[in-house]
């Protein structure tokens, strides 16, 4: 069976393309997006990977400022639990201040991903986008000036 | 309660008809209610397959569609009908060729078609929505120390194993352990019996019917037990002749349903024994209920 | 926005890759677009950045340009990173002043859509250029290696590296799980294609290690913890008891002889259960130490502690048994390490339409090169489990191997050794032999030319998947054989062949443990499970843990000439990092700002390489640069904000948030 074609013309007709904003870490899912490239396997082109050496680097302000600059949907991969460093602390508090925020569940996401699960990821990106397109525009009521000084607070 | 649809088929009203007697009376043992397609068709089988495939879909689909609108499964016991009326299933939904041509007979037909009928065999409701729990609680008389050779035959694990395994099939040795028969070990189980070969090829359908009865005899068994009315019929009508050329052989072929309702205390009568060309009785009689 | 990247004079690289990039990304439109950004003094696209041209534009812009910060639009930074900070470097300037974009991996090889590709390669540029705006210059510090090698697996691979590493005057420990080293090839009768024997061509190797002043052997002993980076490594090692005193031990084997068992009645591991030992044995004769082991599972002192004990008594005044043994503990710091732990076969019971453990005639091959083996169980002899030997043999290929349902891949070795074996089985009983091939792989030195001698030997070749064995007979001639039904391919006919004896080749497969294993030296595992390199074509002995290295079958299966060329190839890379005397860290670890500190002390139970102490005088949290792996995880955590991160600064990723965002 051929593979479905992600960039179809259906994603046009309807208009939006959601932007997901993803935290990869260096060691495993950076490197299992670089696993899917050699191996050219294709995915929704909605994903925009921001490199950190460990996905426990991600702040919860980075998800938040991701939000407020116009991002429909947040992904953060990370190896394995038990491998991983990410603090699932962090992720927890995070999905309770985005739910309080009136921000839909699927729109944020924590996948755990290793260095040689290129599939994995191309199955995670996909879904993802497609459940984020499913729900729409994010339209955050929040100036994206202010947003700094609330954060402090 | 559990309720299904009940697809007999061509054969289980013809020289099946043990079959569709002992399944009955199984099932109403087991207080499971089985309702007759209405208006069924004849599905085809492997004949019409091979002729015209398309048209072949058409009629097995056509039993989907009236089927599907009772939104209950399908309980298919004929291993040809089981296949074909799942083939047809998968075929019009894998392929849009299909569906397209099928769409305008089933709209001549008055029929909708969605692919939601679920076709199921006894062996899988039996152990998987009835539990084998409940068939030991039925058991009046185990059937200790009854040798049985379990013999699934071909259509049910190729080319597809849904609710078993392919290369070694389980779910009718768990059946009959459970009613208390001693399953002897037959790697033949899903060896070909040669189906229409018999009649088409004689020296190939032949030798295949032969194989089957010897190793099962070899291996100790008293009475060899089946699903399928084909291979029952195979097994069942030409010892004589197969014996002739290649061996003497000579074994009681039943249907599963048959073993299991003797256990739960039906007679020989209301089971169809006596429909049986190689008389069963020598080997059974003991599991009958005392004549009233 | 316009005063952004002020003082800033950014060059921007967006390269083709040749037609890996451009065929799908619109790179001039890219440099287009970065060209009119704020602070963007020069923008190209060129077929090749990576290439001495590409890397001399970066440089000679940097001089006539005055360039103070360079983006690299091209591959994935894992591949090139290093690559372009050197070029920055040539140019004078800071190499960390740089930031690549990966938009071959990340966009041009996984999407397909023009438009997109492009759109999405432009914000990821934009994101780079807001970024390495704020990039501050670093420099990477020195640590030094410490001299000393572990090569974990002490079979044909870890003995090579081993010696090479120990000639060259590295002091190596060598730590193998088994209580004799050799691994799997010490079990092989002959090796393809040249029919040397396995033992007269290990076994030197084998001495070889015992007696080199430079190696430290330890069997029976794993590896229980890995702490440290490259070039300092501590590794804790678990020495188990073999119950006899290495040092007094002379190797005699008298007290194997004397022992109450005067059968031997415990199924023999080395001979794969073919045959029996007794509590107290040895693997095979020419192990490695030559020192025997009592398994505390079957010794009757150990189960009932009621023994005569003879085997103390054998060894007389050299008292080298000792049944109070106790596991020791060691604790070694090395600077290298190199895995190579080897395989296991295919467990043929997964394959049940053959019979395996079903007709008792159905071997594996590891099974039969014990039995053809002069020191195996029958002592060279073909016999059988039911003790007949066999006129005719099945030698079934690629079992567990090439398969949908078992593994996919291809396990190298198997075609050659079932030739092997045709020949062996062959020359020893004189029997008809079968092989059942899918292809013939004899891809190495001199294996087609052993492959073309098999068929002149009257080896008979059937080019078939072989679909079941079966022990029923349809002809007399069948009768008491077990028949293996096949489709011959050549001639395109179902043959049903009788033989006596049939041999699955099984394929080889990754060790049960190998997850286990990878991470506790940290490394990674392919899909498939074997261990995995940098780079299959450019790095296959390189992982993406520096300092650990990979060799042999662990990483792929293969066959000896190549494990031990990868061998040679680890030594070799292992004594890169040795000889270099130091390595350089990459300078993106965290640092704390005393004066921001609070001393909550929520950082320092979160790192993982415990780099965090508190210092009670100050009452200030401390980073100790030399530990610290940049994971980052105490940046994200310290509630004052206090703790920040080199090359990866708060402020630094926020612009880069921005930038993929942004729409301008």
């Amino acid at each position: 069976m051929p593979e479905k074609e992600l960039e179809s013309p259906r994603a046009v007709q309807n208009g939006f393309e959601p932007k997901i904003v993803a935290f990869f870490c260096n060691w495993c899912t950076y490197l299992a997006a670089d696993l899917a490239g050699t191996s050219r396997i294709k995915y929704a082109p909605n994903i925009r990977v921001i490199r950190t050496m460990c996905s426990g680097r991600v702040d919860p302000q980075f998800v938040l400022e991701a939000f407020a600059r116009g991002a429909d949907g947040v992904l953060i991969g990370g190896c394995h639990p038990g491998d991983c460093h990410y603090q699932e602390g962090n992720y927890k508090t995070l999905r309770r201040v985005l739910g309080e925020m009136g921000i839909e569940d699927e729109r944020f996401r924590l996948e755990w991903i290793s260095a040689s699960e290129a599939e994995r990821l191309k199955v995670a990106v996909n879904d993802m986008v497609e459940k984020v397109r499913a729900l729409g525009p994010l339209r955050l009521e929040i100036k994206a000036e202010h947003f700094p000084e609330e954060v402090a607070a | 309660m559990k309720r299904y649809l009940y697809y007999p088929g061509c054969s289980l009203r013809g020289t099946g008809k043990a079959y569709e007697e002992s399944l009955l009376a199984v099932f109403k043992a087991l207080d499971v209610e089985l309702e007759e397609l209405e208006d069924w068709n004849c599905c085809g089988a492997t004949a019409y397959m091979a002729i015209d495939e398309m048209n072949a879909f058409a009629l097995a689909g056509r039993n989907l569609a009236l089927a599907e609108k009772k939104k209950l499964d399908l309980v298919a016991p004929c291993s040809a009908c089981y296949l074909v009326l799942n083939k047809a299933q998968r075929y019009i939904k894998e392929y849009p060729k299909v569906a397209r041509l099928l769409e305008h007979g089933f709209k001549a037909a008055g029929l909708t078609y969605t692919g939601t009928a679920k076709v199921r065999h006894p062996l899988d409701i039996l152990i998987h929505d009835i539990g084998v729990d409940q068939i030991k609680a039925r058991v009046k008389r185990p059937l200790a120390g009854l040798k049985v050779a379990p013999y699934y035959g071909c259509q049910i694990v190729r080319p597809y194993a849904t609710f078993d395994l392919m290369y070694y099939p389980v779910s009718m040795d768990k059946l009959l352990r459970a009613v208390g028969a001693e399953i002897v070990d037959y790697p033949l189980k899903t060896r070909c019996c040669g189906g229409s070969q018999k009649g088409t090829l004689p020296e190939v359908g032949l030798s295949l019917i032969h194989i089957l009865l010897k190793e099962a005899g070899r291996r100790g068994a008293q009475v060899v037990s089946t699903i399928c009315p084909l291979c029952q019929f195979n097994l069942d009508a030409f010892q004589d002749e197969a014996g002739k050329k290649y061996g003497e052989v000579s074994m009681p072929v039943v249907y599963f349903t048959q073993l299991l309702g003797l256990a739960f205390g039906f007679s020989a009568k209301e089971l169809g024994l006596e429909r049986n060309i190689v008389p069963a009785k020598r080997v059974l009689a003991k599991f009958e209920p005392a004549a009233a | 926005m316009d005063a952004r990247n002020g003082d800033r004079r950014i060059g921007v690289y967006v390269c083709h890759c040749g037609t890996n990039i451009a065929a799908t990304v619109d790179v001039k439109a890219v440099a287009e677009y970065a060209a009119a950004l704020p602070g963007v003094v020069v923008s190209r696209e060129y077929k090749y950045m990576c290439s001495d041209p590409g890397q001399e534009l970066i440089r000679q812009d940097i001089v006539e340009q005055k360039l103070n910060r360079v983006v690299v639009a091209a591959c994935s930074p894992l591949l090139h990173e290093e690559t372009f900070r050197g070029a920055v470097a040539k140019g004078g300037l800071n190499p960390f002043c740089f930031q690549m974009v990966n938009i071959r991996e990340h966009d041009s090889w996984v999407h397909q859509d023009r438009q997109r590709a492009t759109e999405k390669a432009i914000a990821l540029v934009r994101a780079a250029i807001r970024r390495v705006a704020l990039h501050k210059p670093l420099e990477k510090k020195r640590v030094s290696i410490h001299p000393d090698v572990l090569i974990v697996g002490g079979g044909i691979a870890g003995i090579h590296a081993a010696l090479t590493l120990a000639n060259a005057g590295k002091h190596v420990y060598l730590v193998e799980r088994e209580p004799t080293i050799g691994g799997n090839m010490a079990k092989f009768d002959k090796t393809f294609p040249t029919l040397d024997c396995a033992a007269c061509i290990l076994t030197p190797k084998m001495t070889a290690v015992k007696k080199h002043p430079n190696i430290t052997l330890w069997t029976l002993s794993e590896v229980t913890h890995v702490e440290g980076y490259v070039g300092n490594f501590e590794v804790a090692v678990t020495r188990k008891p073999r119950y006899i005193n290495e040092e007094l031990c002379v190797g005699c084997l008298e007290c194997i002889e004397a022992c109450v068992y005067k059968q031997a009645k415990v199924p023999d591991e080395f001979n794969l259960g073919l045959g029996k030992r007794r509590p107290i044995y040895i693997s095979f004769p020419q192990a490695v130490p030559q020192i025997p082991v009592i398994d505390p599972e079957t010794c009757i002192d150990f189960k009932s502690g009621r023994c005569k004990k003879t085997c103390i008594e054998a060894c007389g005044d050299r008292h080298a048994v000792d049944l109070k043994q106790q596991p020791k503990q060691e604790t070694i710091k090395v600077g290298a390490i190199i895995l190579a732990t080897g395989y296991q076969t295919f467990d043929a019971r997964k394959v049940p339409d053959y019979g395996y453990g079903v007709y008792p005639n159905v071997y594996t091959a590891p099974e039969v090169e014990r039995l053809i083996n002069a020191s195996g169980p029958t002592g060279g002899e073909v016999i059988m489990r039911d003790g007949r030997k066999p006129q005719s043999i099945g030698i079934i290929h690629c079992v567990g191997s090439r398969d949908e349902n078992t593994n996919r891949w291809c396990s190298r070795v198997c075609c050659m050794y079932s030739l092997k074996l045709a020949h062996l089985l062959k020359e020893r009983t004189g029997a008809e032999v079968y092989n059942f091939y899918i292809d013939m792989r004899a891809a190495g030195k001199a294996y087609e030319e052993f492959y073309h001698k098999l068929l002149e030997e009257g080896v008979h070749m059937i080019r078939s998947r072989v679909a079941e064995v079966t022990d029923w007979a349809m002809t007399p001639e069948e009768e008491g054989k077990l028949v293996m039904r096949a489709e011959d391919t050549l001639i395109s006919f179902v043959r049903r062949v009788p033989v006596d004896m049939v041999v699955l080749s099984v394929g080889l497969v990754p060790h049960e443990d190998a997850q286990d294993v990878r991470r506790l030296f940290n490394i990674s595992c392919s899909s498939e499970g074997w261990f995995l390199e940098r780079h299959p074509k450019l790095a296959p002995v390189n992982t993406f843990t520096d300092g650990i290295f990979i060799a042999g079958a662990c990483q792929a299966p293969k066959d000896i000439p190549d494990a031990v060329g990868q061998a040679g190839s680890a030594a070799a890379e292992a004594m890169v990092l040795i000889d270099t005397g130091y390595v350089e860290m990459e300078p993106n670890t965290a640092y704390i700002l005393e004066e921001e500190c609070s001393g909550c002390k929520t950082c320092i139970p979160l790192c993982p390489y415990s780099a965090i102490t508190f210092l009670s005088d100050k009452k200030v949290a401390q980073i100790n640069e030399v530990l610290c792996k940049g994971c980052g995880t105490c940046v994200a955590a310290c509630p004052s904000g206090s703790i920040k991160q080199n090359l990866f600064e708060d402020e630094e990723i926020l612009e880069e948030i921005q930038g993929v965002l942004a729409n301008a």
